[in-house]
């Protein structure tokens, strides 16, 4: 039997009719078309599918549908505004924080929860932080340094932080 | 990977819980943060008829200190847990045990009653529950946790049976979760938990048989005044763990002897 699920993605609501059994990451791709939500691994390691709901980073691919029912989420696509990116983004593309870039949206929305809960974390905080994501290409030195450089701008400018959490457009 | 179908209704009330797994039967399962399930329910290891969503049931969210005790919600989440100051404050090993949970977003998932209904080997909450001597509380009574993990994955629990809290003694004297694994989110190899109360140690170790163990010859062998490296030589005393792809039933053994000598020294502040 279809349930409904009524969510704000990214500031827009959305309600569709889905099975149960329909993951959240590919309600996120395959009914809303935002494809910016990557299935890395689909055992619940790689974190390439972490969004926001209610402001808490989750992995999208361990997660019906039908529980985000009334949940606010903000994915990858949600980070940017009016065509500047989210300090994060910008930092990511600054300090060459990805390669191949398949894992760069689960890192991004991940270390926007990080650094709401910790705005100015060091290094091993950092890597503690983003431990439930996976790159095989960095080495993870340059997204560290990544981070370090959006939590600088972010502290600078506070309101760019505010955004993320708000989740709206 | 896409999980088999089921039928899937929400909760508000643990009555409510409790008789809707009545409804779907034992092929039922809660669904409380869904990390081990949902994971199971994708490979196809687990395809159950039915998922009852436990997640609106707000009372099951709590962390109360009640005297001597300390009550944790089934729904409590780790990171709840981790960053709870009453947790710190009367029982700051559970804190620590569920800081090294996963990750931050199986933290922002995963739950006290779903660690301690799924009894997995490799829980760490499981350990430390039987250890303390913790009750396992659920809509129809109360269990010792030494009476609830069965077996693999096999707990006490009947088919219309939900957890709806754990009840810890309170311990903030010396303590230390030892999690041995290869990666910094990965399940324990091998886990050794120790905890001073009482005047004596209460030593338990996760992933070394079927359900938890608690090392009663080390505790003895301490409350004797033996050494940490001498006591922690009992640590594999009659166990018989299974061998898996991480580890072979002799170095599981070893670790037991060498993380439980590490657990006591790092609890005591020694490395």
């Amino acid at each position: 039997m279809k349930h409904k699920v009524a969510t704000t993605v990214n500031g827009r609501q959305h309600e569709h009719e889905v099975e149960p059994r329909l993951l959240l990451v590919h309600y996120l791709r395959d009914n809303l078309g935002l494809t910016g939500t990557h299935i890395g691994c689909d055992t619940s390691q790689c974190g390439a599918c972490t969004i926001l709901v209610d402001g808490k980073a989750v992995k999208s691919c361990t997660m019906f549908a039908v529980q985000a029912e009334g949940r606010s989420l903000v994915t990858i696509e949600g980070m940017a505004k009016g065509g500047e990116l989210h300090p994060i983004q910008q930092a990511f593309w600054d300090e060459h924080g990805l390669q191949c870039g398949y894992c760069t949206p689960g890192f991004i929305m991940a270390a926007a929860y990080l650094l709401e809960q910790n705005p100015n974390p060091t290094e091993d905080e950092i890597r503690k932080g983003l431990e439930g994501n996976l790159c095989r290409c960095t080495g993870y030195v340059n997204i560290v340094k990544a981070v370090q450089s959006a939590a600088k701008t972010m502290s600078a400018t506070p309101a760019k932080k505010a955004t993320v959490t708000a989740g709206g457009n | 990977m896409i999980p088999a179908a089921f039928e899937y209704a929400r909760a508000s009330s643990v009555e409510e819980a409790s008789k809707l797994l009545k409804k779907f039967g034992e092929d039922a399962k809660v669904l409380a943060g869904g990390h081990s399930l949902i994971p199971l329910m994708r490979l196809r290891l687990a395809q159950p008829a039915a998922l009852i969503d436990i997640n609106g049931i707000k009372e099951l969210d709590h962390i109360k200190e009640d005297g001597q005790k300390l009550r944790v919600g089934a729904l409590t989440r780790h990171v709840t847990i981790h960053n709870s100051a009453v947790v710190k404050a009367k029982l700051p090993l559970l804190a620590e045990i569920a800081s090294e949970v996963g990750d931050n977003q199986v933290r922002n998932m995963g739950t006290m009653g779903g660690v301690i209904a799924h009894a997995d080997a490799a829980g760490d909450y499981p350990t430390l529950a039987l250890m303390l001597d913790a009750d396992i509380v659920t809509n129809q009574r109360t269990i010792p946790a030494r009476d609830f993990f069965k077996d693999l994955f096999t707990t006490a629990l009947g088919p219309d049976e939900v957890v709806t809290e754990v009840v810890f003694p309170v311990a903030n004297g010396p303590h230390k979760y030892v999690k041995f694994r290869r990666r910094l989110f990965d399940w324990a190899i091998v886990g050794v938990a120790a905890q001073k109360m009482n005047g004596g140690w209460r030593i338990g170790l996760t992933n070394v048989g079927p359900t938890p163990v608690r090392a009663n010859a080390v505790e003895e062998a301490l409350q004797k005044g033996a050494k940490a490296e001498e006591a922690a030589q009992h640590a594999s005393d009659g166990l018989d763990p299974a061998g898996d792809l991480r580890a072979s039933p002799e170095y599981k053994k070893h670790l037991a002897r060498v993380l439980t000598k590490r657990a006591i020294n790092q609890a005591e502040g020694h490395q």
